[in-house]
């Protein structure tokens, strides 16, 4: 029996439309987790420019961040959440193997029946949620997207961990992703290197919990990430930029992921972007909060004055996996 | 083309002053890196990382511990180069 199927064709272009953010209640200096890494604000600042990070209070879920976040980005949309058919949360600390944190997401603001998945890629989580966005938009997939990056570490730090603890902050943002009449989203540059996976994550597997090892917690190698992400991430932030058909002049904000500030002056460098260009820097006051550190580097300049809707904006996330994704936006 | 130690010590001073900000003079073979020259971890990444594009070699992460002075370094990159 032979017969055609028929296929959906989505609109030619996608954008963001709107952007809504949630940071964790507290926020802690330095100086209050110091002592059991027996360590000093001054050496935090200055190997990670950090002076204080957000942490969420007694009683707020990831899942709360999350909808905080969600219900900001589907306003400033201006949308209704039963209009959104697809809703996509990275994350890698939502507190349960399955169900996922999406369909919970997604019956809490009232987008059921919407498609609902996690995406578990770390800190480049966020870039690979826009970039799956874009494509089921542009493919007829989908109509209107939440991408929403999600985090509460501080469910998963140990306190006296020299390697990545101090860095660590939790919230949420998330962006309405939805058909447009001009190009808002340009080709996604992603990865992996699995070889590394080792250089960053959980310090033992949830079957060594079950057979009797202590509940795990994050760690990271950290002067070999560093490496990679100062220098390896460049050549795929110069990729997305000439995928977008830009070169670094046309770029108005770098926003990457907020891992370090170290890390961010030397991709700044190493991609030769123009001192004119507005650089996300929120890690000097939020941390790194993983998948959740895009849109709230990116809601930070807004709030700075130092972009405006329709700038031009490269953003780049990389971390645990070894995973990364970048691509080229035009800011709602 | 391997180069002499003198030549690499030059090569890899020139990268520790434009990184560190350090004098040329004190980039010399028997200095620690992290008592002497002050430099932290992800400074000597930094240093490292350019010294593989400018000499053209490799050197793990895992090797960077042992390279305590700079004469350490100097002596990895020129066997390496050989």
């Amino acid at each position: 029996m032979t017969g055609t199927i028929s296929i959906t064709k989505g609109p030619e272009f996608s954008r963001i439309m709107g952007l809504g953010v949630a940071r964790g209640e507290n926020v802690v200096p330095n100086a209050d987790i110091i002592g059991p890494i027996d360590s000093s604000d001054e050496w935090i600042r200055k190997m990670t420019g950090i002076v204080t990070r957000v942490r969420a209070a007694e009683g707020t879920e990831m899942i709360d961040l999350a909808e905080r976040a969600s219900r900001e980005a589907i306003a400033n949309a201006g949308i209704e959440p039963s209009q959104i058919d697809t809703v996509i949360v990275s994350t890698i600390t939502f507190p349960h193997i399955t169900p996922g944190a999406a369909p919970v997401l997604a019956d809490r603001l009232g987008a059921t029946p919407a498609a609902a998945f996690d995406i578990s890629a770390a800190c480049a989580g966020y870039c690979y949620g826009v970039g799956q966005a874009d494509a089921l938009v542009r493919a007829g997939q989908s109509t209107y997207v939440l991408v929403v990056g999600a985090e509460k570490m501080s469910d998963y730090i140990d306190p006296t961990d020299r390697s990545i603890s101090f860095l660590l902050g939790d919230g949420a943002g998330a962006v309405v992703i939805g058909p447009s009449e001009t190009a808002g989203i340009g080709p996604t540059i992603w990865g992996s290197d699995g070889a590394g996976a080792g250089l960053v994550g959980q310090t033992h597997s949830w079957t060594e919990v079950r057979n009797g090892a202590s509940f795990p917690t994050l760690r990271q190698e950290g002067p070999s990430v560093f490496k990679w992400a100062a220098f390896d991430m460049a050549p795929i932030a110069l990729k997305a930029i000439a995928a977008a058909g830009l070169t670094p002049s046309d770029i108005d904000a770098f926003i990457p992921h907020q891992a370090n500030m170290r890390i961010i002056d030397q991709m700044v460098k190493q991609i030769g972007l123009p001192s004119s260009v507005a650089i996300g820097r929120d890690i000097v006051d939020s941390g790194n909060t993983s998948a959740a550190s895009i849109p709230l580097a990116a809601e930070r300049l807004y709030r700075d004055g130092a972009v405006k809707s329709g700038d031009i904006a490269l953003q780049i996330g990389f971390g645990a996996g070894l995973v990364y994704a970048a691509q080229v936006i035009v800011l709602p | 083309m391997a180069l002499s130690e003198q030549e690499v010590l030059a090569g890899l001073a020139e990268i520790v002053v434009e990184e560190t900000g350090v004098d040329t003079a004190d980039v010399q073979l028997d200095k620690s890196f992290t008592d002497d020259l002050d430099i932290d971890s992800l400074s000597m990444m930094t240093i490292v990382t350019l010294a593989e594009e400018k000499f053209e070699v490799r050197i793990p992460d895992e090797e960077v511990k042992n390279l305590v002075t700079v004469g350490d370094a100097v002596s990895y990159i020129s066997s390496a180069q050989a």
